[in-house]
């Protein structure tokens, strides 16, 4: 039984799940997220955390934030340990051994995007091929932003990391991201997803339709970082519009693999220039000899989004 | 609290959310629980804080966004209207100044040191829209 939420006034009553007081960093879109998905519903909910950010800020010793049945497990793991306490929740019902066998609970991994688009990945696709009942939620904020900014295969090309450093020479990472989307969905998982915490109705939705899911699902969200894309710490929901409204994050829906459905279609697209323009990182694209990075950017967006369109209109 | 020092720490901890077991958390608003000692809203980060936003009651129209997109946690809203805000969590981000729609805002970003009475006296007027 999922909670029905009309308006935001409406969900502002929920009374709070994650508590305040953690330390990330002030304006970290990670804990909107969190937020968003522990008061988006009134089952309990059983939480394996990946090492990275979320985890390492939310339960330093002797403190925690979380007022669910949480756990941390290993940098590669998240996915297996939500997956091996619901193998067990469902043996237990079946024995008759729970002592509330009625109430709902839902099992929730998070990993950041080292954690699950390099580390935990193949644990993750173990996860989703054996055919769990949960759900994964990736924190993409497009670099080990933990452990000092190294870049991961989710980092965007172009991108200055520690790492991959721009200078004179290069132009900062020179690989392109993973579609980790597209990967999930080949899968065969039933209910695939990508969203932003400035849309909070879709995130929300989709969150609601995930737990609701039976099966293992995979939910990709940006959280942009102030600390290594080098914003302003106030700037978190300006640039999380600008990254869906020019289309390098698109909100789309993948469901049993194939049906797409895009959720969110910005009425003025903006170029990617300009969401570039307000991040630290991609600050050297903006010389002369660096344009062209800029430019085949904006034909991959292009093309990229073509794509969802065209595979929306032919349902397959 | 006691505090164990580094070498009596015993590898793996439970930390307790609350002090019952059997706590209504869905149904129970945060004043009403019974935290634990452990759990982190026992604690403050208000010495994170250069800038801290200062709530105006006037203007605002109890649109919610602030808390929202809040990420502490900090914004205090209940049955739908926004109450002010829980000084011992806000890190001073200013993400709820910066959504604020009223015009003028109803959230505004000052620095710590300044008094909330005397800031209140002095909010800024309606800006006129630029034709």
């Amino acid at each position: 039984m999922s909670k029905i939420i009309k308006n935001l006034k409406q969900f502002s009553t929920s009374n709070d799940r994650f508590e305040g007081a953690h330390l990330l960093c002030p304006g970290c879109a990670h804990s909107i997220i969190v937020r968003e998905l522990l008061n988006c519903t009134d089952d309990n909910l059983v939480i394996a955390n990946a090492t990275g950010c979320l985890e390492v800020c939310t339960a330093v010793y002797p403190h925690t934030s979380w007022d669910a049945s949480w756990i941390h497990i290993g940098f590669e793991n998240a996915a297996t340990a939500a997956t091996g306490a619901e193998a067990m929740y469902k043996t237990l019902k079946k024995k008759g051994r729970l002592k509330d066998p009625d109430k709902p609970v839902k099992f929730v991994a998070f990993g950041g995007d080292g954690a699950t688009y390099d580390i935990g990945f193949q644990f993750l696709s173990g996860a989703v091929e054996r055919g769990h009942d949960f759900t994964y939620v990736c924190l993409d904020n497009e670099v080990y932003a933990n452990t000092g900014g190294q870049r991961s295969s989710s980092t965007p090309r172009g991108s200055s990391t520690t790492t991959t450093p721009a200078g004179r020479v290069s132009y900062g990472n020179k690989k392109y991201k993973k579609d980790i989307v597209a990967i999930m969905a080949a899968h065969g998982a039933p209910y695939v997803a990508q969203v932003a915490p400035n849309k909070w109705k879709d995130m929300v939705k989709k969150y609601q339709k995930a737990l609701a899911t039976e099966g293992p699902v995979f939910i990709n969200a940006m959280s942009a970082c102030t600390t290594e894309w080098k914003f302003p710490a106030d700037q978190t929901i300006d640039v999380s519009d600008l990254g869906t409204d020019s289309l390098v994050f698109p909100l789309y829906e993948i469901e049993n693999g194939s049906k797409l459905t895009i959720t969110y279609r910005p009425k003025n697209i903006v170029p990617v220039r300009d969401y570039l323009g307000v991040q630290g990182r991609f600050k050297h694209l903006f010389k002369k000899e660096n344009e062209h990075i800029i430019t085949q950017m904006q034909k991959d967006v292009d093309k990229k989004w073509e794509m969802l369109q065209r595979r929306e209109e032919a349902g397959v | 609290m006691e505090y164990k020092g580094w070498d009596q720490v015993e590898a793996g901890a439970v930390l307790p959310s609350f002090e019952d077991k059997n706590c209504d958390i869905v149904g129970q608003k945060q004043e009403d629980r019974n935290y634990a000692q452990t759990n982190s809203y026992t604690a403050s980060v208000a010495d994170w804080r250069v800038f801290k936003p200062v709530f105006n009651k006037d203007v605002c129209i109890d649109c919610q966004n602030c808390w929202v997109f809040c990420p502490d946690t900090a914004i205090v809203s209940r049955d739908k209207a926004m109450l002010g805000i829980d000084y011992d969590h806000c890190k001073g981000c200013g993400i709820c100044a910066e959504v604020c729609p009223t015009n003028p805002k109803s959230l505004i970003m000052f620095f710590e040191n300044e008094e909330n009475d005397e800031v209140l006296s002095q909010w800024p007027e309606k800006k006129k829209k630029e034709k």
